[in-house]
C-alpha cells in the first residue's frame, strides 16, 4: 500500500511538475484513502472464533462503556432477527427469543430474566450490549460455552482455541518449532533482534505463561500477549531468523536462515525474519477453517472477576494463581495429546451453576477444578461430597446429586493423580468436600487445591512448582484416558 | 314482716359458707406442710447440670486434621439445648488462646434447631462466617468438626443444615458449600478420612 502511494505522488510530481496545488490535493487525497482502509489506530475491535467463522467487529463507546451490537455479533453463527417496539427491542437468534428495553439492565432471555452489568442501549433499531455482558448473555442465548477475554476482546465460542507448544530442537542449528493444534497463518514482522507473529483471524491462545524461556543463545525468549482482538507472539533472538511452516500450517521452525533453507527445502512457505531495517510486513491470508474438536478435559479456574477467592498474601490472589496453573495443566495436557479447554482464560465473573453448565455441555471426559491455598503444603485432591438430595426423574439428573453416577470414576481419577503426584514426592492427600459445582458436574470431577510445598506462598505462582504439579496432573489423567473416556459415555 | 322460709333460706346458706371456709382453710393448711418452707434459691443457668463426657473432633491446623477430644462440660437435660451447649463448647475451645484451630472473634452459635425427626439445623453467626479463614480444606475442618461433634453425642441425628444468622448462605468462606442438607453419614466418612495425617 506504502509503494501505491508513493507511485501515485510521483506521477502527480511528474505531470505537473510546477503544479504545487495538483500535489497537495493529490497528497489529501492518498492520506484520506489510507486512512480509510486502514481504520483508526484508536479503533476498538472484538474477534469472534467459532466453529462456524472467525471475523472481527468494531465496538462503540456509550456511557463511557464499550458495546457491540448483538445482531451484528451473532449473524455469522446463525439466523438472526430483531424488531423494535418502542424501549423494547426482541431480538431472536435461531429459536431463541431475547427481549431487552432500552436504558434498562433486565432482559429476558429464554424466558427467564437476566440482568446486564450497564443498560440497553438501543439507536435507530440497532441493539447495542455493554461488552461485559458478553460472558453471562452469549452462553444463554447460544446454549453452551463461551470464553470471553474482555480485556483482549476476543470472544471464543465452543471450544475453537488453537494451543501451541514451542520447544528449542537442539539437533544442529538451533531453532524454535512451536507446534499448533490447528493450521495458522500469522501475519509477520519483523525488526532487528525479534521475530512478531501477530494472529487476527486465529483463536491462538496463551501456552500457560505469558513469557517462555529457552535454553539458547541464538534464541533465548518467547513472550505472547493479547490486546485489541488479536493475538502477538514475539520471539527474541540475537541473530538474524527466518520462519518456516510446515505439517499444513501447524508448526512454525523459526531458526537462522541457512538452518531453514538447509533443513526445510520441501516447504511452501519461508517468510524472512531480522533482516536489516526498515521492518517487512508480509500480509496474511484468510486463516483456514477450523474443524470441531473433542474436548477430553475442562479446567476451571476458579474464582476470578469480582470473586477474588482466598488473599494467599497481600499481593496474591486466589484467582490468579487458579488461572496460571489452569493454563499450565491445558498445556501439561495438550503436549501429551489430551484435548483440554479452560471454563474462564482471563479474569472473568462465572457463577458455579454456569461452571457446571459448561462443562456439562462440552461432554468432557473429565472436569478438573482448581483451587489454591497458602495453608498447608502440596496438594490436596477433592472428589464431590454428594448431599442428600431428591432422586432422578427417568433421563433428567437431580441438579444437586448429577455427580453420583460418576463418583467412581472420579475416584480412580483422584488416586491416578495423587500416585502421580506421589513418584514426584509432592505431599499429596485425598479427600470427599462439599464444594461445588463438584456435586452438579455429570461426568468424572476433581478439584485440586495446590498449596506451597516448603510453606513459601510465593511458591505458588512460581512456573517450576506449577509446572511441576502440572506435569504430574496430566501424567495421572493420562494413565487413565480409557477409564475415564468409557466412564462419560 | 319478712316470710319465715327466706329467714331459713339465708341461715342456710351462711351456715354452707361458713363450713366451706373451714375446708378451705384446712386443705392450704395440708398444702403448706407438704411442701415446706419457700425455695429461695436462683434458676440454675441453661448451662448448669451434671458434667457428662463427651467427644468433640477438634481441627489442628499444623496437620490438617481432626482429633476426636473427650471433654467433660455441664449439659442441660433438655435435647435441643444439649446440641447447643456442646458446640457452643466446641467453638469456645477454638476461640481459646491456645486454640489448634483459629476462629474469627466473636464467632458463636446462635441456635441449634432439631426441627424434624432426624433433621438438624446449626445456625451460625455473621461473625463466624465472615472472620473464616478461606480455602477448601480450612472450611472443610471446621463444618465436619461441627458436624461430627452433633452427630457423635446427639443420636438420631441423621441431616444437617448450616445457617448463618438465620439464613441460608452459599459458601462458608467462599469454598465449603452451605446451600444443601448434610448427610451426617456422608460427613461422618470425611471426618473418619480427616483423621488420617498426612
Amino acid at each position: 500500500m506504502t509503494n501505491s502511494h508513493s507511485r501515485t505522488i510521483l506521477r502527480g510530481l511528474k505531470a505537473a511538475q510546477d503544479d504545487i496545488s495538483l500535489l497537495i490535493v493529490t497528497g489529501v487525497l492518498t492520506t484520506a484513502a489510507v486512512l480509510l482502509v486502514a481504520g483508526s489506530p484508536d479503533e476498538k475491535r472484538i474477534s469472534v472464533y467459532s466453529n462456524v467463522a472467525n471475523y472481527s467487529l468494531t465496538a462503540v463507546q456509550r456511557n463511557n462503556l464499550d458495546y457491540i451490537g448483538l445482531l451484528e455479533l451473532l449473524e455469522p453463527l446463525g439466523t438472526v432477527s430483531a424488531k423494535t417496539s418502542g424501549d423494547h427491542w426482541k431480538f431472536r437468534y435461531n429459536d431463541v427469543e431475547s427481549e431487552f428495553i432500552a436504558g434498562r439492565t433486565r432482559a429476558r432471555v429464554r424466558g427467564g430474566d437476566l440482568d446486564l452489568p450497564a443498560n440497553f442501549v438501543l439507536e435507530k433499531g440497532r441493539g447495542l450490549v455493554p461488552l461485559s455482558s458478553l460472558s453471562t448473555l452469549l452462553p444463554r442465548i447460544l446454549g453452551g460455552p463461551i470464553t470471553f477475554n474482555q480485556s483482549a476482546r476476543r470472544l471464543f465460542v465452543g471450544n475453537v482455541a488453537i494451543h501451541f507448544t514451542a520447544q528449542i530442537d537442539k539437533t544442529g542449528a538451533q531453532k524454535l518449532v512451536m507446534n499448533f493444534t490447528s493450521p495458522v497463518n500469522p501475519t509477520i514482522a519483523t525488526e532487528p533482534g525479534k521475530l512478531r507473529m501477530l494472529f487476527t483471524h486465529e483463536p491462538v491462545v496463551s501456552p500457560g505463561s505469558q513469557t517462555l524461556t529457552f535454553d539458547s543463545k541464538a534464541i533465548p525468549s518467547a513472550s505472547f500477549q493479547e490486546s485489541n482482538g488479536a493475538a502477538e507472539i514475539l520471539v527474541t533472538s540475537n541473530t538474524p531468523v527466518m520462519a518456516s511452516f510446515s505439517n499444513d500450517g501447524r508448526t512454525i521452525t523459526i531458526a537462522p536462515p541457512s538452518t531453514t533453507s538447509a533443513q526445510n527445502q520441501a516447504q511452501p512457505q519461508t517468510q524472512p525474519a531480522n533482516p536489516p531495517p526498515p521492518p517487512t510486513v508480509v500480509a496474511s491470508t484468510t486463516a483456514p477453517a477450523i474443524a470441531p474438536q473433542h474436548v477430553f478435559a475442562v479446567i476451571d479456574a476458579s474464582h476470578g472477576g469480582d470473586e477474588r477467592g482466598a488473599a494467599l498474601s497481600d499481593r496474591l490472589a486466589e484467582k490468579d494463581v487458579t488461572l496460571a496453573f489452569a493454563r499450565a495443566l491445558r498445556a501439561e495436557m495438550m503436549a501429551r495429546g489430551l484435548t483440554a479447554q479452560l471454563l474462564r482464560d482471563a479474569d472473568t465473573t462465572l457463577t458455579l451453576d454456569q461452571r457446571a453448565g459448561m462443562a456439562n455441555s462440552s461432554g468432557a471426559a473429565i472436569y478438573i477444578c482448581i483451587h489454591a491455598s497458602s495453608e498447608g503444603n502440596g496438594v490436596r485432591l477433592y472428589t464431590a461430597l454428594v448431599p442428600s438430595a431428591s432422586d432422578n426423574h427417568g433421563p433428567f439428573l437431580d441438579w444437586d446429586t448429577a455427580q453420583s453416577s460418576f463418583q467412581e470414576t472420579s475416584q480412580v481419577a483422584a488416586l491416578s493423580v495423587a500416585s502421580e503426584l506421589k513418584n514426584k514426592k509432592i505431599p499429596v492427600r485425598t479427600f470427599q468436600a462439599p464444594l461445588r459445582p463438584l456435586n452438579n458436574v455429570a461426568t468424572a470431577a476433581l478439584a485440586i487445591e495446590i498449596s506451597p510445598a516448603a510453606g513459601n506462598v510465593s511458591q505458588l505462582n512460581a512456573p517450576d512448582y506449577e509446572q511441576s504439579l502440572a506435569s504430574a496432573v496430566a501424567t495421572g489423567v493420562l494413565d487413565i484416558r480409557d477409564k475415564l473416556q468409557a466412564g462419560s459415555r | 314482716m319478712i316470710p319465715r322460709h327466706l329467714i331459713i333460706a339465708v341461715a342456710v346458706m351462711i351456715a354452707v359458707a361458713l363450713g366451706m371456709s373451714f375446708y378451705a382453710w384446712r386443705i392450704r393448711g395440708r398444702v403448706n406442710r407438704a411442701e415446706g418452707p419457700a425455695n429461695t434459691q436462683p434458676v440454675a443457668p441453661p448451662a448448669a447440670g451434671p458434667s457428662e463426657q463427651v467427644t468433640l473432633y477438634v481441627a489442628y491446623d499444623d496437620a490438617q486434621v481432626l482429633r476426636p477430644r473427650a471433654v467433660r462440660i455441664p449439659l442441660p437435660a433438655g435435647r435441643q439445648e444439649r446440641a447447643e451447649e456442646l458446640l457452643q463448647a466446641l467453638v469456645d475451645l477454638y476461640l481459646d488462646k491456645s486454640s489448634p484451630h483459629v476462629l474469627g472473634p466473636d464467632s458463636e452459635i446462635r441456635g441449634v434447631y432439631l426441627v424434624d425427626p432426624g433433621l438438624a439445623v446449626i445456625d451460625l453467626n455473621a461473625a463466624f462466617a465472615n472472620g473464616h479463614r478461606s480455602g477448601v480444606l480450612i472450611e472443610e475442618l471446621t463444618m465436619a468438626s461441627l458436624v461430627g461433634s452433633l452427630s457423635a453425642n446427639i443420636p438420631g441425628i441423621s441431616r444437617i443444615k448450616i445457617l448463618v444468622d438465620g439464613k441460608e448462605r452459599d459458601t462458608l468462606a467462599g469454598h465449603v458449600d452451605l446451600t444443601n442438607f448434610y448427610d451426617v453419614a456422608a460427613v461422618n466418612q470425611l471426618v473418619a478420612q480427616l483423621q488420617n495425617a498426612l
